[in-house]
């Protein structure tokens, strides 16, 4: 928790014939030339890398499962890589009931400007269970969150998997799935009576409520500062 | 159906030998003009009406020459509840404990086809209309309406208020739903009420 605060330059690790950015033109629907990620993971992760696309310039890997904490890890700290932000984390299901539901991490590499998508698929009648990345970026806990809440998707290893959109009482199921009606299972009464039936003030964990059990992991000066009494952040 | 209104809703007896003189109604109609004239709202703005809403208070609508320059951002000190936006299920015990909290005299708008009938949003977050939650004075349609809309709305508002009768004890009392009371309707009946037309009554599009 000590290392300095250094501001991000997008790019900084191209060096310095790196192009200025420019917006790409004439890019092919399919293929193309594909993210060097994709060769560097097949090359460290053979058995876990299914398949890569390229789509409209965008390079989607579609890897193990069980495999993907590992994958972004790597992603990270490789230093040729260094995909260091994770941007989203969602899942898609096809209409189609024999496709696989997707779920789908964005990630992007701050100092070489380059954009991987990485998916990971459950096929039909499995158990929908993807290992988290908490671990590796904190900004996925209200994203996979979200996932959950929305799709029912379990992220093994997340600190606090609980509903965010919907309240925590919510029955009827996860609204973004195919066979979720879009009113909802139950009726508009029964919805209504559930709803108020809700205490809005029991929405927070103990943790979100208390900042006691952070304040080792805070800087010195404002752990310096809290002590005093000063109140910060309003 | 069941829904006739009471007996007394809409009868007003004077009675000669009452204490209602000439003197109570002069009161009377100084107590509302002073109430109409000195609204506070209080906003509760989830959506883009809440733009709207903003738009009527600034300089160019000016809701101040109603009375209303002090927006009363707690309720406790605020006379008129104005829902601009969608409610979701979420936020359906907040809005009816804010309205709780508000003291009588108080009054509602509903702004805007979200707030009044969940508007396009016919799906499992949104509330259908605030009136299934609390009370409703005043409902301003529109998607959003223009500030002239919100500004008329609450025009009708102070005349409802003018109109009101201190003698009439029935405006103030807070009423739980009451399964003996005549405007009482069972959700087993709202529900058959509220059934969808045509297609989207089979909201699942996968084919399943």
């Amino acid at each position: 928790m000590s290392t300095p605060f250094l501001p991000v330059v997008a790019g900084h690790a191209e060096g310095a014939g790196a192009m200025i950015p420019v917006t790409p033109r004439n890019v092919p629907h399919h293929g193309g030339p594909e993210n060097p990620a994709a060769a560097a993971l097949r090359a460290q992760f053979a058995a876990a890398v299914h398949r890569v696309g390229v789509v409209w310039g965008g390079t989607t890997v579609i890897v193990e499962r069980a495999q993907v904490n590992a994958i972004v890890r790597w992603l990270r700290d490789d230093p040729s890589q260094r995909y260091d932000y994770c941007s989203d984390v969602t899942a898609v299901e096809f209409r189609d009931m024999e496709r696989a539901i997707e779920v789908v991490w964005h990630l992007r590499s701050l100092p070489f400007r380059r954009f991987l998508r990485l998916k990971a698929l459950i096929p039909r009648g499995e158990a929908l269970v993807v290992p988290s990345i908490w671990d590796i970026h904190k900004g996925v806990d209200w994203l996979e969150r979200e996932c959950y809440d929305m799709f029912g998707i379990r992220f093994e290893g997340h600190p606090d998997l609980r509903r965010i959109l919907m309240w925590e009482q919510y029955k009827e199921g996860f609204p973004l799935r195919k066979d979720f009606p879009l009113r909802g299972r139950f009726s508009r009464s029964e919805q209504l009576r559930q709803a108020l039936a809700q205490n809005p003030e029991a929405k927070y964990s103990m943790e979100e409520l208390s900042i006691a059990e952070a304040f080792e992991d805070l800087p010195a000066e404002m752990q310096q500062r809290l002590s005093t009494g000063e109140r910060v952040g309003e | 159906m069941g829904l006739s209104p009471r007996p007394d809703a809409n009868v007003v007896s004077i009675d000669p030998q009452s204490q209602e003189s000439w003197v109570t109604t002069r009161l009377d109609f100084l107590v509302n003009w002073g109430r109409a004239n000195s609204l506070w709202p209080m906003p509760f703005g989830t959506a883009c009406c809440a733009i709207e809403f903003m738009a009527s208070a600034a300089s160019k609508f000016d809701l101040a020459r109603f009375g209303m320059e002090r927006m009363s951002f707690s309720p406790r000190q605020a006379d008129v509840l104005i829902c601009a936006g969608r409610v979701p299920f979420k936020l359906a015990p907040v809005i009816r404990r804010i309205w709780q909290q508000m003291p009588q005299p108080k009054w509602c708008i509903s702004m805007g086809a979200c707030a009044s009938s969940g508007g396009m949003f016919d799906n499992y977050a949104v509330v259908q209309g605030i009136d299934t939650i609390i009370p409703v004075d005043v409902y301003v349609p529109g998607c959003p309406p223009r500030p002239e809309a919100l500004i008329y709305g609450i025009m009708m508002l102070q005349k409802k208020i003018m109109a009101e009768r201190m003698a009439d004890k029935s405006l103030r009392n807070e009423m739980e739903p009451d399964p003996t009371s005549q405007l009482y309707i069972p959700p087993r009946l709202i529900d058959e009420l509220s059934e969808p037309f045509g297609n989207s009554v089979h909201q699942t599009r996968s084919g399943l």
